[in-house]
């Protein structure tokens, strides 16, 4: 029976305390000092945001969804550009008639041009998506980041606000919201996203900031006695950013689908103004008969709606692999 | 890391300190951070107090290097943090060249910010990663409204050159980089403004073992040529005793024995610190193979440490006294001046031991098993 051997760290070869010295009294440069780098001089300095645009120009879902999206903000300012005829003008002799030349999609049940009504719907759904997601980015970050930076009372509070809004169901709320708040324009359909869809984006920007701020290099910022504001905007808001952008994106497709649904419903948006949402809604009654008038306007949508939560999936792969 | 450089420099030591213990630069006393428990619906109350560290008192003087080590928790990092003000403590002081900083403001910091730098333990989190190098090393000018001769950006070239980096990578991101590289740019940083201390919190224990050596080179250059007193926190003991010329050792919250090094090395007394003495590895085959201390257990919990000495549950002397009454920081007899020990029932000053000191059953067993012991 072999005597038994008492363990001893050096023996068994952990020796980290020898491996130290030796590397002490050889000054060995391991890590490189100058020498360590990539050695182009020439390569560009990359950061995380020129990674992730690297990323997006690889990524055909991006590439297809820009392409779409490129489409309808064009079209949305300039309408003329793919139309001449004027979405307003009926022809009651044509109403509900199929494709004609000239008029691809037939016409509606007022005997407008749908083509030239689907056109010019682009314009009242991306300005509702655009408006509504920045109202919605620029407030609730601005809450969320203050209530995630300084914490306490204000946070608290804040959270208690935002799980009350969270409580309101969306079309219920358009629909008490907007029967009080009337206009024919897109701003009360507006003002009610924002006012209903801060909290999400509150709580985005709380819980990074919180992520963010425990980070030692804003401890590292807050030992040399930089301020709040210079924390929170050089530190903070640049490493808790993102997360924000990526919900904003994929919200910006859900907001526009809402402003339909409520002009669908009658609350949203209303005659005269040009909106799928009224289109669906008028056609629908002759859905049978002329499908044709329900279909068109109901295509745009989804194409805008798959179009833009594409880009937010696209942008969330490049900005935060890890949600993958 | 030679003996014959270790006793010339301990020959030193003393002098220096006569001279210069009429003003310490930084004076701690009795400093205590307690991080509150909170809980309870629906009025969240404080229910307790996790007390990170309790009653900790020790002078670091102009251009001294003082080494803080313990075990994971025992508030080695929070003492850091409360030196440059990252936290503000519950009790006691801090007091940096005669003016009282434990609760001081941003405007009353401002003009000490300069002075107390700090380098952090991970230099993949310490480093914002949005920024440059170059801004990053900046930074500490730009804050403290600072514009050295010949421009912002020459200086921090110099500086990346004094840390052994090249100059060029100026505008390079910290992702860019190696963690002992990365590390270096912190340690630019903290010394862009030439403090007077930098609180080193654990700023090799995230690096791999050979580039260690290096950063530990670096700090220790630094400190030589720009005479700036460091605070340097570890858990590794040999680092400790490379880097420092006085060294605290910390359990839970409370500091049990301070010493000039080769005073706490090799005449340590408190049980504590002859455990983590004996824990040490040996590389040199020929030196007389010292027994070993098993300690049992865990490290108590902070939030309701042991009554008396903190270290007795784990202690092997422990005896009734230990539980009732907490032993004073003092110089126990036998010790030279400036080794304070905290201990009722002090330990022979030598790190020979003639029989092994095992605590834990478990590891008993563990002994005995033949071959067991040299696979494990």
């Amino acid at each position: 029976m072999p005597e038994p051997q008492p363990y001893d760290p050096a023996i068994a070869g952990t020796g980290a305390g020898g491996a130290m010295d030796l590397a002490i009294s050889e000054g060995s440069s391991l890590d490189g000092g100058p020498g360590g780098l990539p050695k182009d001089p020439s390569e560009k300095a990359r950061s995380l945001w020129s990674d992730a645009l690297r990323d997006l120009r690889r990524n055909p879902v991006f590439i297809i969804s820009g392409l779409i999206i490129l489409f309808l903000l064009i079209i949305s300012l300039w309408p003329s550009l793919i139309t001449s005829g004027n979405p307003l003008k009926a022809d009651l002799s044509k109403a509900q008639q199929g494709s004609s030349p000239g008029h691809p999609f037939g016409y509606d049940p007022q005997g407008r041009d749908v083509y030239t009504r689907v056109v010019y719907g682009t314009r009242t759904s991306v300005t509702v998506g655009v408006c509504a997601t920045l109202g919605v980015a620029i407030v609730g970050s601005f809450l969320g980041a203050l209530a995630g930076f300084f914490g306490g009372w204000w946070d608290s509070i804040l959270s208690r606000i935002s799980d009350i809004f969270f409580g309101i169901p969306v079309v219920l709320g358009g629909l008490v919201f907007l029967s009080v708040v009337t206009g024919s324009t897109v701003w009360p359909v507006i003002g009610f996203m924002i006012l209903l869809g801060w909290p999400q984006i509150a709580r985005i920007a709380r819980g990074s900031v919180i992520t963010v701020k425990q980070n030692d290099f804003v401890q590292a910022a807050r030992a040399l006695g930089a301020s709040n504001s210079r924390m929170m905007l050089r530190h903070v808001a640049p490493n808790a950013v993102a997360p924000v952008i990526v919900v904003a994106t994929i919200a910006l497709g859900t907001y526009i689908s809402l402003e339909a649904t409520l002009s669908y419903l009658g609350v949203g948006l209303k005659e005269p103004a040009v909106s799928w949402g009224i289109d669906i809604s008028a056609a629908s009654n002759y859905m049978r008969n002329a499908p044709h008038m329900v279909l068109y306007p109901a295509g745009a949508l989804a194409l805008t709606v798959l179009a833009f939560i594409m880009l937010g999936d696209a942008v969330r792969d490049a900005l935060d692999p890890k949600l993958r | 890391m030679s003996d014959n450089n270790t006793t010339t420099k301990a020959a030193s030591v003393p002098q220096q300190r006569d001279a210069e213990t009429a003003t310490p630069l930084l004076q701690v006393k009795n400093l205590a951070k307690h991080f509150p428990i909170k809980g309870g619906f629906p009025i969240r109350r404080t229910v307790g107090a996790v007390q990170a560290v309790d009653g900790v008192t020790f002078d670091v003087n102009a251009g001294e290097s003082l080494g803080l080590v313990g075990e994971s928790g025992c508030g080695k990092s929070t003492t850091g943090r409360l030196l440059t003000r990252l936290l503000e403590p519950t009790a006691g002081s801090v007091t940096y060249r005669g003016q009282d900083i434990s609760h001081a403001g941003r405007k009353q910091l401002a003009p000490i910010r300069s002075e107390i730098q700090m380098i952090f333990q991970d230099p993949y989190a310490s480093l914002n990663p949005r920024q440059t190098v170059g801004s990053i090393i900046a930074s500490p000018m730009e804050i403290n409204g600072i514009n050295p001769s010949g421009g912002r950006e020459a200086r921090v070239r110099e500086l990346l050159e004094i840390v052994g980096l090249n100059p060029e990578h100026y505008n390079r991101f910290p992702h860019e980089f190696s963690g002992g590289q990365r590390q270096r740019i912190g340690v630019a940083r903290a010394i862009a403004l030439e403090p007077k201390l930098i609180i080193a919190d654990e700023p090799v224990s995230a690096l791999d073992v050979s580039i260690q050596a290096q950063v530990v080179n670096l700090l220790q250059k630094v400190q030589k040529e720009m005479g700036i007193a460091f605070v340097f926190i570890a858990h590794d003991l040999a680092i400790v005793r490379h880097f420092s010329q006085r060294v605290a050792v910390m359990y839970l919250g409370k500091i049990v024995e301070i010493a000039d090094r080769d005073s706490l090395y090799l005449r340590p007394r408190h049980p504590y610190t002859h455990a983590l003495m004996s824990a040490v590895p040996e590389a040199d085959i020929d030196v007389v193979k010292k027994e070993r201390i098993r300690l049992e257990g865990d490290v108590p919990s902070p939030i309701s440490p042991p009554s008396g000495c903190r270290f007795r549950t784990r202690c092997w002397k422990a005896q009734d006294k230990c539980a009732t009454e907490e032993p004073p920081l003092v110089q126990i007899s036998g010790n030279l001046p400036g080794h304070l020990t905290a201990c009722h029932f002090p330990e022979d000053p030598t790190t020979e031991r003639t029989q092994d000191i095992i605590l834990d059953p478990a590891l008993v067993a563990l002994e005995d098993e033949p071959a067991g012991g040299d696979k494990a």
